[in-house]
Order: C-alpha cells, then structure tokens, then sequence
C-alpha cells in the first residue's frame, strides 16, 4: 500500500524554524508571547515558592498599601497580595485550559464528524450547537451549582460546554472545505477509511486554526472563570483565585483599593497577552485569514 | 422567503422545547425534597407528604414537565419554597431592574462601537487607527466587573458624583432609576463597545475592497458619504450578529454586575435562590433567560433579511448567517 508522504522530520524542524523567524518579527507575538510566558512561570513558580503562605493569615499587618516588606500589600485577613496572585493565576490557568481542552476534545470530533457524514447528523449537530449557545456559561454554571454546589469543577464544566460549539463549527467548516481536495481524494483513492483520513490528513491540517482559536478561547475562559468565582459560582476559599478576591475587595474599596486595583490588573494583562498571543499567531500561521481584519 | 422564516421559526421552536427539557432534567436530579427544605427538619412525615401533594411533587415527572411548561405558557410561574409568592410576581419585580440595564448597556455600546468603527475604518493606518485598536484592544482585556469597581471607587467614593449603589425604585420617578442604573450600565457597555467597534472595523474594510465602493467614489460620492451610505449598510451583518450575541451576554452580564451595585435585579434573585435551594425560582429564572436569548437568536435572523434584500430571495441566508457567527465566536 502507497502511504502518502507525510511530513519527515527534517521537513518539521526546518518549518518550526520557520516559524519562529517570522514569529519573532511580528510585534503581537512577542509581545503576547512574553506576557503569556510571564504569567504562565508565575504560576509555575508559585508551586515551590511564594513570597509569604496564601493560607495563613496575619491579622496584626491586615489591609497594609504596598511596600518593600509586601510588594502587592496585603488583605484583610493580612494575607500577601502578591502570593495570593501567583497562586490565583495557577487556578485561572488550570481552569481555562481544561475548559479549552474540553472544547477540543469535544467539538473537534463532533465537528469532523457531522461534516463527513453530513445530511441529517450535520443538521442534528448544527441544532445541537444552536442549542448551547442559548446557554451562557454563566447560566449553565448556576444551573450546575444549584446541582452539585459550588466549586472550582463547575466552573470548568460550564466554560467547557460553552466552547464545544465553538470549536465544533470552526472544525465543521474546516473539514467541508478540505474534504473535496486532492490530497483527501487521494488517501481515499489509496484505501484509507474515514477515521483515518480525518486524523492523518484533515485533523492537521487545521492545527493551525484550533491554535489560534485555542488561544482566544483561553483568554475568554481566563475572564469567565473570574465573573463566576466573583459571584461566587467558582472555587471557593481559602484557595485564592483572581474573581474570588475582587470580590471580596469590593467591601473595601474605601480603605483598600489596592485590593480591588492589583487582581484585576493581573486578569487584564493575562487576556490582553493572550488576546495578542492570537492575533500574532493567526498572522504568522495563517496570512490568509488576517487580510482586512487587522 | 416565507418559507425560510418559517424553518427558522420552527427551528427556534423546537431549540426552545429542548432547552426547557435540559433545564427541567437539570434541576430534577438535584438532591434534596423541596417540600422537606420548606418545612425544616422537625417537619412530620405527613405534613411533607401533604406539601408535596400541595406542590405537585408527588405527581411522575412527564406530568410535572407538562404543568410547568403548561405554567410558563399563561405566565404561571409556580409558587416560590422559600418566600412562597408566586415566582411570576419576584420576576416582575426584577425584571423592571435587569431589562433596562441591558438594553441600556445595549444602546450605549452600540452608539459609541459604530462610530468608532466608522473612523477607525475611515482613517486606516493613521494614528487615529492604531490609537483605537490598542485601546479597544485592551477594552477586551477588562472583566466588566471589575471596571464596575474602579468605576465605584472613582466616580463614588473619590469624586462622590453618583451614588454607589443600590436602586431607588421607579416609583420615585423615571429620572432617580434611571440614574441609579447609569454607571452599571457604561460598565456593561465599554468592554462590549470595545469587541463591536472591532467587528465593525473589520466588517467595513472588508466591503471597502468591493467593485461598488469604488464605483460609488468614482462618480465623485464623498469618502464620508461613500462610508456611510454604501460601505455600512453592507458591513452591518457582522456587527448585527454579535450585537445580538451581546445583548444574551448582557443579560447574563447584568447578573454579574447587579452583584456590584446592589441592584435587585434577576442576578440577586438568582443567587439568592441557589442559597436557599429554592430550585423553582432558579428554574424559571434560567428558563426565561434562554428563551430570551433563543427570541433574539431568531430576531437576528429576520435581521438579515431586512438588511440584505439578497436573501429574501436565495438560500444565502443560512451560509452567511453561519459565517458570521463563526466570525463572532472568534
């Protein structure tokens, strides 16, 4: 049996050097990418050290602004800022990922699926994505909570089944609009069944579209995960996450701003990286789909 | 074109039928009586049983599903666990807060998205441009809540313009409510001006490139004139999608944002209800959410047809819908 070339590893070494040397001259990749990494070694580094302990608390220095012996200040409970950060990115982090993984690995094949087979299954899951998007991960996340409770495991629920659609219709319409080329022809001339066509030859040929919407997906998780641990939907004390302590700042926004100020600048700078990651991502992989958007 | 508003209608029918039933089971697993958490644990059996019978609860579940929807149809809510009023009337008082907050977010957003995406588009490449692409760009980055708190701290507590929170009621004019929901709402607004102002950028350079639009500047039309009459109506199905896809986020936003302000909207309703376990209210709230949001899905829809007389008459309709909503997702 003919296999069709697939790509050696030559090939792929010299295409990600490729990569990177058009990458590093696009100002939002570097630029979101160092943010990103930031934020991300942050996180990483929070799991062996952080400045003072998150949990324990120290009343006799609550509410302090910030200074050399606490960069962020301090809670009302005395508690640092700037551990509590590192510690909430590692939460914020690890719920938008999964969130994003969920998506993927559900909509993905859902998506590939309905598009091969087409007629009555495309239109069902058409319906199907319809259906969810009535559902915003807020509303889908209270109906969980008044379920189970609340916890950090709904959160990540809710903002997964909000990016099935997501990622089911981008592989939908990537995989109508590589199916009739000559390559698939080809592989099916050569005898190779659906599955395997799919994950040889359609699947990667959409990595890069899945990586930039991948990575908006993310920075949209990274601020849903925020509202719904602000209401109280999402994970819950003593482990701090970034929603968590807005709101518990919010009470004291007279006294305390810097409580309220500092987490919320670590969400903006999280997405804002992420969000440039994206676009700096989707112009170096993908040039035809930045023409008149950017 | 009857017919495809038809199918769509149809759609949206059935999309609605299978939501109600995914609410329904969602909430029929969930542990825990309701007639035994309104009574309290020294309740008697028999005054249980009583109340279940009272409230329907011992009926089978197809019969119950029946009832509620039967309910939701003629506006009967069911009646609350906790504070035991008819749910109908809880909404009606929250909703007078939640709607207006929405729609007013809605209207600010849209009034300050569209003219800054016409002169973004219109000054491409020059300062102006890059200015408002960083700016909205960081706009997306802002959790809407968060802006609500600087807001507060700002315009409240620092310069003591406004009141912090809380809602007066209606009752004490159209001027003092509409006042109470002013600041909440430029919170919902601004990063949702930030996403539109984008959409509409790109949707207008994106027609910029078409045949008309250099027919419509060679026969000496005004670039201004050329923008807004010929290039903006073209480009309004994008944005028209994602403002219907934003007024569903408000109105799940205004949940949030209710939390900050004090305002007793359906969020606090909501939040209070999942406290209390009072599932009834939970259900009905949420319900009625979705329905709102499938309602504004299916508007949209009949949108399209307005702006774009093309598809009154081809099948285009389902394809550019699908399009553009990819488009918004991303």
């Amino acid at each position: 049996m003919t296999d069709l070339p697939s790509a050696s590893h030559a090939q792929t070494r010299s295409r990600s050097h490729a990569f990177w040397r058009q990458a590093k001259s696009n100002r939002s990749f570097t630029a979101g990418f160092i943010i990103t990494a930031t934020v991300i070694a942050m996180a990483l580094i929070s799991f062996v050290w952080t400045p003072y302990d998150v949990i324990e608390l120290d009343i006799a220095s609550k509410l302090q602004g910030p200074s050399l012996s606490h960069w962020f200040g301090t809670d009302h409970f005395g508690r640092d800022i700037l551990s509590m950060i590192m510690v909430g990115a590692r939460n914020s982090i690890a719920v938008a990922l999964v969130a994003v993984v969920i998506g993927i690995g559900v909509g993905v094949p859902l998506g590939c699926w309905a598009a091969s087979r087409g007629g009555l299954m495309d239109e069902a899951l058409m319906r199907g994505n319809d259906l969810i998007f009535a559902f915003p991960a807020l509303l889908s996340a209270v109906i969980i909570t008044a379920i189970f409770g609340p916890g950090a495991i709904n959160a990540i629920i809710a903002i997964g089944i909000f990016n099935i659609p997501v990622f089911a219709r981008l592989a939908r319409g990537a995989t109508l609009s590589l199916l009739p080329r000559e390559f698939v022809l080809a592989a099916r001339v050569a005898g190779k069944g659906g599955v395997r066509i799919i994950a040889e030859h359609i699947l990667p040929n959409m990595a890069n579209l899945l990586v930039v919407q991948g990575t908006i997906a993310f920075a949209l998780g990274i601020l849903q995960e925020a509202g719904l641990a602000y209401v109280g939907l999402g994970t819950q004390p003593p482990f701090p996450s970034w929603g968590k302590m807005l709101n518990e700042a919010q009470t004291m926004m007279s006294f305390a701003p810097h409580m309220a100020i500092l987490p919320g600048l670590a969400i903006v700078i999280t997405v804002l990286g992420l969000n440039l990651l994206g676009d700096g991502l989707r112009d170096v992989l993908d040039p035809r789909l930045s023409k008149g958007r950017e | 074109m009857i017919k495809a508003l038809a199918h769509k209608l149809i759609w949206a029918a059935l999309t609605l039928v299978a939501a109600s039933i995914l609410v329904f089971l969602a909430l029929e697993i969930v542990p825990g009586d309701p007639a035994e958490v309104m009574l309290g644990i020294n309740a008697t059996d028999e005054a249980v049983a009583a109340l279940r019978k009272q409230l329907g609860l011992d009926l089978p579940p197809l019969q119950r599903y029946f009832a509620w929807v039967g309910g939701l149809l003629t506006g009967d809510l069911g009646t609350s666990y906790t504070y035991s009023v008819p749910v109908s009337e809880l909404v009606a008082e929250r909703v007078v807060v939640s709607l207006p907050l929405a729609l007013m977010a809605l209207f600010l957003s849209t009034v300050i998205a569209i003219p800054v995406g016409l002169i973004a588009a219109g000054k491409r490449g020059t300062m102006a441009d890059t200015g408002i692409m960083a700016v909205t760009q960081i706009g997306i980055a802002i959790p809407n809540f968060w802006f609500a708190l600087l807001l507060v701290y700002v315009l409240a507590i620092w310069l003591q313009w406004v009141p912090a929170g809380g809602f007066p009621g209606w009752e004490q004019g159209l001027w003092p409510g509409l006042n109470a929901l002013l600041l909440p709402a430029i919170a919902l607004a601004l990063p949702q001006a930030a996403i539109l102002s984008r959409v509409t950028r790109s949707a207008l350079l994106e027609t910029l490139g078409e045949d008309y639009i250099r027919t419509a500047r060679a026969k000496g039309l005004s670039r201004r004139a050329t923008l807004s009459r010929h290039a903006l109506r073209n480009a309004l199905i994008p944005v028209v999608t994602i403002i219907g896809l934003q007024f569903a986020y408000l109105l799940a936003g205004t949940i949030i944002i209710e939390n900050v302000f004090y305002l007793p909207g359906l969020g606090r309703l909501i939040f209070q209800a999942i406290n209390l376990r009072d599932l009834i209210v939970v259900e009905s709230v949420v319900m009625l959410l979705v329905a709102t949001i499938i309602a504004i899905n299916f508007l949209v829809d009949l949108t399209y047809v307005w702006i774009d007389p093309r598809l009154r008459t081809s099948s285009d309709a389902e394809t550019s819908a699908a399009q553009t909503q990819t488009d918004g997702a991303s």
